[in-house]
Parts: C-alpha cells; structure tokens; sequence
C-alpha cells in the first residue's frame, strides 16, 4: 500500500504537465481536432511571427525576465549576506512572511495602489515636494512600456522566496565558522561570505533560482496588472489568444506557449553555462588570495535598495488594506478622511461565494499533497533509500515549465476526460504547484529526525504504524502544520491553472481579484487583493502558534 | 561447544559484518548468559555500532553485507523485524520522545497486551518509584536533569519487557560522577531481571565494572 505513493505521486503531478506540453505542442504545429485542425503545417508559427507587435513582445518578455531574475539573485544575496549573523537576521526572516505569504497578483495590486500616479506614494509627497494638487497625468508608473513596473512586482516575491531559499542553505553550511576562519587570515566577512558560503549554498539555491528565471521569463498573473498591455509579453499575449471568442487563435496561442518554453529552456541552459564558467574563473578568483575587494561596499550598496523593494512590498499589502476601509480618500490627503466598511459588506456575496471555492479547493490540494508527501516520505525511511538527484529535478518540474505552455495542452485533455470546469480539474491543477512546495518544506525537517526516535520505539515494540502516528507525526507537528501554510498559500495564489482547468466557470478570489483589477473601482479591489493576502497569512500564524498551544509543557519541542 | 540454549541468554552465531569487501566483523560467537554484560569495544569505524544494529534489526541491508544469526532464548530472531524481536535498546542520548511527558514515555513502552489502564499506569509509576523519581510523571522530559533523563530511559526499555538490553555508550554523555551510578543502576536492573546485556563503549572502565567477557574489535 505505501510502496504505491511514490509512483503514484509521481503520476498525479507529471502527468499534467507532460500531457498538457503534448496536447499544446501538437496544437502549434496545427493540429487540434477539437476545433477542425488536422493538418499540421507551420501556419500558427507564421501567424504568431506576423503579428505586429511580436518583436516588442519578444523584447519585452526578455528584458523583463533577464532584469528580474538577475537583480532577484543579487538582491536576496546581497540582504542575506549582509544580515545573516547579526541579530537583525531574525526580524529581517519574520518581515518577509507577509509577501512570502501573499499571492503575486494581491502584491502587484498593492503595488499598483502604491506607485501609480495617484498611488499612496504621491499622495505622501505631494503637493508638499511636488507640488501636484491632482494627480499628473503625464507620468507612467505603472504599465509602462519597458515593464519597469512589473520587474518591480517580480522582485518583491522573488528576493523574500530567495532569501528564504538561502536561510535554509545557510542552516547546513557552519557559515560563522568559515567567516571566523577566514578573519583570521586577514579576509573581510564580506569578502570571507562570498569566497566561502556563497560557493557552498549555491548548488542548494540553484533550483529556485531557476524557478525564479522561468516564473519571471513567463509571468502572466503579475503582467496583467503591472506589465504594458500592448504589446504585452509574450506569455500573456498567448494566454489572451487562448481565451480569444475566435477559436482559430488557439492555434497560434500554442505557437506562443511554445516559443515561451522554448525562451525557458534556453535560458536555464545559459545559466548553467555561466555557471561552468564562474566555478572555473571562480577558483582563480578564490586562490588568488585577495583579503577584501568589490564585495566589500558593493554588498551593503546593494542592500539598500533591495530592502527599500521589500518595503514597498510590505506598502502596497497596507495600501489595499488602507483602500479597502477607506470612505473618501481625496488626492494628495496622505490617509483616507474617512474609513467605512461598505467596500466589504457590498463585496461580501462575491467575496463569500469566492472564498469558499477558493478554500475548499485550497484545503483539498494541500489535504492531498500532504498525505502524498508524507507517505513517500515514509516509504523513503523505511527502506533506507534516498532518492537521487533526479527525483528533486521532477519535482521542480512543474516550476520549471513555462505554465502556460502546458495548461491549455491540460484544459483540452480534461475536456475530453469530460473533468474541464470541475472542482477536481481545479484541485488537481493546483496539486500540480502545490505538491513541490509541500514536500520541499517538508522533507529537511523529516529527513532530519533522529532515527533513533523510530529505533527506540521499535525496541519497545512499536509497529512501524505505530511509530508513524504516535511519533514520528506528533513530533513533526509543527514542519507539518507549516508545510499545510505553504500549500495554502500556493493555492490561494494560482491564477492561470484555476482559468484554465476551470474552464472560466469556477471562480477564486485570485480570479476575481484579476477580472475586477481594470474596471472595478478601488475599495473593491482592495477588498479582493487583501483577502487573498489575509488567508495565507492567516494559515501561517495557525501554522505556527497552533503547536505552541498544543505542546505548552514541552520544551523540547519549542 | 556453544551452549546458545542457556535460557534466557542472548547468542551471536558466526557473526560476519561486511562494508564493500573488507569484513568489519568475522565470525563472531558470543553467548551471554542471563544477567552478564558483554563488552566491545573498538576504535571508532570498527564495526561497533553496526554490530548493534545488526543485532537490533537495524543493520542498512543496501550498505552492508551481514551473516550469521542472533538468538534471544535459544530463538533465532535473525529475520524478525525490531519491533518483534523484544531487545532493549539505551542510546548515548536518552531520546525521550519530546511530546510526551514523563509517564507518557513510561506508558508508550508498556506493552500493549497490558490493556487496563489503572494496571498500565500503575507499572509505570512503579517504575518511576524503582528510578527514585516518584511524582515526576507529569513532567516535560526537557525539564529533568540528564541523568533523571537517562534513568528514565531505562525505565522505559525495561517496562517494554525485553529479552535482552543493548547499550550504545549509554553513559559517555553523562559527568564523572553520574556514570558510576547509573552505570550501576543499569547493571543492578539487568541482574535482577535476568537480562543478558551487550554493550559498546569507548571507556574501559565501563568494560571493568561490567565484569564480563570483551570483545576486542580491530
């Protein structure tokens, strides 16, 4: 029965992703019988080349992805490697909950409330240092040509994932040590943290940078809101072709979705190559014996900026929480005059029906990834077996693969299983994103019990069983609990797979929040973005005070 | 000439440990008679541990390459699994479970086939009386001191009723002056019981005060 999970996890979430890459690449090639297309030729590719704004697409797309994903990286090594040591490491981890927790559509939301030109931002400053007494009308700030604003929306939930990702690498390398070490050679500690742990986190941080390079290179939720409309980057340029009244445009759509795995693919392939090119010109750097150089001011240099993104990060959740309360907020008053519930009680049929999709849907794709995760965690212990590298890369897979190069492939697989616009299409949509991120958080912890815990209980006669649910889970409580948060969170996030498994017809908060973003007035937006930002938090401070209730008088365990 | 039948002792038969090609241990026989302790002892890498998880039932079959059988009474538990073979086992630290409490640790090793709960809870407060730590049971384990920790744990593998108790350098974590006396704790319990005891240490003078036969390993 357990020896099943594994494989049977496996199926569950690749399947998905390799039926859907199938069912959109056959598409791009002109085949898709489902609207009368049986002839395969290179048409949709010629039409998805000809269309006028393609080269800026394709520019665009590029731009944003390489920007955002580079300053991501240099931004969350450059915070890590500043703080990490000092005593604002601690604060400077629970700071970032709120945007780890924060789906990528509410934080670009509240950006938008933030830096648009009637944004909170100018109302802080104006008319005092601007002079504005409405709001300018000459300025872009958001939606701005060169997607400025939505490397902006990127960075501000891929420096805290990333910094996340290098505190957990820091927690297996003796970082202090190497840094004492190295001080008493004469290194600088910021020299000493780029010579000696930067090298020994990155094949831990590798993964997740290359999630972080293939979410920024195909980003759909965020450009919606941030990014410029026409043209717009690629990815969303296909998703709106896949949701076209005239059905013809799936043909090119999959073309795009295609190229857009194609720009993935390419790129993860040139960074490994750099990579091979740092370790080799890397060594020399390191053996030269230079005691301080660059690292030393352009670290904290580039500290600075990275937490003033961070904060503006941690704004824009207040702004939508400021806009859902706010009465009348005229331009240029710093705070709204006048706060009412109104937004909430006229939003609450929509907000209701919504939450409760999105809940079930949540709860039911992490319920699942749970118990999956746990069970191929515990066939893993009981057979003494690791898995090897490759299973980690299957398991980013889904991370690693441009969304929406497989999700119509998924949508016209689900149809023809007759599941398309079904809470279990959903569900098993948001498993696909779900389960990677619960058994990432969840296998350290598990793979870091002591063994003689289970020993001991065997010697004293526990059945395997036994041990499982009286042990091993009781002492786990809290990684469990936590790694339920992180699935929620994932959920409650998703956007494109909850359109397309969907078929349009199950609506979510991120939905909704994103169907109302151009038309609907402020206070309903707000409303939306915040209660989408509100739950997973909700489910993380659960997630971490719940054991501290449950195991008061146990120490051990705190 | 082994006399593996004595009853109630604990017998390796032609012990052979193997990690890649090299043997850690060869051929071992060894019979422990009820309530003697055995020693071995070895350098670190010797085969010590693994010897223990052999006959514990841990032994990572993948890595290592075992022959040979262990017989508890005259019973060959060779290919049973832990939980069946009924062989006690006291680790370096005491590994209390953290989300139990004193006496729930206590209770988790109290066989099943106890079922009544006043009995239940009666052996384990006995045990507790027997460890000199009376009216403990409440507590978080996290707040005893080591070597309360320590006599706890040998409670719990005792109230499990073992055939036989294995000790993994059950006292090198404890001060100077608490290892003489739970050392003797130990070797006081598994005399009256009856257990044969089998235990690895680094510290001759844990193999003195057992007072039984050494396995010297290379």
């Amino acid at each position: 029965m357990l020896a099943l999970i594994p494989p049977a996890t496996l199926f569950l979430f690749l399947a998905p992703v390799l039926v859907g890459l199938a069912g959109t690449l056959l598409p791009a090639f002109g085949y898709l019988p489902a609207i009368g297309a049986t002839g395969f030729s290179l048409a949709p590719w010629r039409s998805l080349f000809d269309w006028p704004g393609f080269g800026s697409a394709l520019r665009l797309t590029l731009s944003v992805g390489v920007l955002a994903s580079l300053l991501s990286l240099a931004g969350a090594v450059a915070l890590v490697a500043t703080l990490s040591g000092t005593r604002w490491f601690a604060r400077f981890q629970t700071a970032l909950t709120p945007l780890l927790a924060s789906p990528h559509a509410a934080i670009a939301l509240g950006l938008a409330f933030l830096i648009a030109p009637s944004g909170w931002i100018v109302r802080l400053i104006s008319p005092e240092l601007t002079g504005w007494t409405r709001p300018p009308g000459d300025l872009v700030t958001i939606r701005d040509p060169h997607g400025l604003a939505l490397v902006a929306g990127l960075l501000t939930k891929e420096i805290p994932y990333l910094a996340i990702a290098l505190t957990a690498a820091l927690g297996q390398v003796p970082a202090q040590r190497l840094i004492a070490c190295a001080r008493a050679m004469g290194y600088s500690r910021n020299t000493a943290w780029l010579k000696l742990v930067l090298p020994r986190l990155w094949p831990q941080i590798r993964l997740p940078f290359y999630a972080v390079v293939a979410y920024s290179l195909s980003v759909v939720d965020q450009a919606l809101v941030l990014g410029p409309g026409n043209p717009p980057p690629l990815a969303v340029l296909a998703a709106r072709w896949f949701s076209d009244y005239d059905l013809a445009q799936y043909l090119p759509a999959a073309a795009a979705g295609m190229l857009q795995l194609g720009l993935v693919v390419t790129g993860l392939l040139l960074c490994r190559c750099v990579e091979f090119a740092l370790a080799k010109t890397g060594r020399h750097w390191l053996e030269r014996g230079r005691r301080s150089g660059m690292g030393e001011w352009l670290l904290p240099l580039a500290a600075a900026p990275t937490a003033a993104v961070l904060a503006a990060g941690l704004l824009a959740l207040l702004a939508l929480a400021l806009w859902s309360f706010a009465a009348s907020w005229p331009f240029s008053a710093a705070l709204p005059r006048s706060w009412t519930l109104a937004a909430w009680m006229s939003a609450s049929g929509r907000l209701q029906s919504s939450l409760e999709a999105t809940c079930l849907i949540a709860c039911a794709a992490t319920l699942i990834a749970l118990i999956l995760c746990l069970g191929c965690l515990e066939q893993e212990s009981r057979r003494a077996r690791k898995p090897g590298n490759g299973v980690l890369w299957l398991l980013y897979l889904p991370l690693l693969v441009p969304q929406i190069a497989f999700l119509f492939g998924l949508q016209v697989a689900l149809v023809r299983l007759r599941l398309d616009g079904t809470l279990v299409a959903v569900i098993w949509a948001h498993l696909v994103f779900v389960l990677p991120y619960v058994f990432l958080s969840l296998a350290d912890p598990w793979r870091a019990l002591d063994p003689r815990y289970a020993r001991g209980a065997a010697s004293l006669g526990a059945s395997p069983a036994r041990i499982l649910f009286t042990v091993k889970l009781p002492i786990l409580l809290r990684p469990i609990l936590v790694a339920g948060a992180v699935g929620v969170a994932v959920s409650i996030g998703q956007y494109l797979a909850t359109v397309f498994a969907g078929a349009g017809r199950i609506a979510t908060i991120a939905t909704e929040a994103l169907t109302l973003a151009s038309g609907a007035d402020r206070a309903t937006i707000g409303v939306l973005g915040f209660a989408q930002s509100v739950v997973p938090l909700l489910c993380y401070s659960l997630a971490l005070t719940l054991p501290r209730l449950i195991f008061a008088n146990r120490r051990g365990l705190a | 000439m082994t006399n593996d039948r004595t009853s109630g002792a604990l017998a390796l038969r032609g012990v052979t440990i193997r990690l890649g090609g090299a043997a850690l241990i060869d051929r071992l026989d060894l019979v422990i008679p009820p309530g003697d302790v055995a020693t071995v002892m070895g350098p670190s890498g010797s085969g010590k541990s693994s010897l223990l998880a052999f006959v514990a039932g841990f032994l990572d079959h993948h890595v290592f390459k075992a022959e040979g059988a262990v017989l508890v009474d005259g019973v060959d538990v060779t290919r049973e699994r832990p939980e069946r073979r009924r062989i006690g086992l006291l680790f370096q630290d005491d590994l209390l479970f953290p989300h139990l409490s004193v006496v729930g640790n206590l209770l988790f090793g109290v066989p099943a086939d106890i079922a009544n709960r006043a009995e239940r809870q009666a052996l384990a407060e006995a045990a507790l009386a027997d460890a000199g730590l009376a009216g403990f049971g409440a507590r978080d384990p996290a707040t005893l001191s080591g070597g309360q920790r320590a006599r706890v744990a040998l409670m719990r593998a005792l109230l499990s009723r073992p055939r036989a108790l294995l000790l993994d350098e059950p006292f090198s974590k404890l001060d100077a002056e608490l290892r003489g006396s739970f050392r003797a704790m130990v070797f006081e319990q598994a005399r009256l019981r009856g257990l044969p005891v089998l235990m690895v240490t680094h510290d001759p003078d844990d193999a003195e005060a057992a007072g039984g036969v050494v396995v010297r390993l290379a």
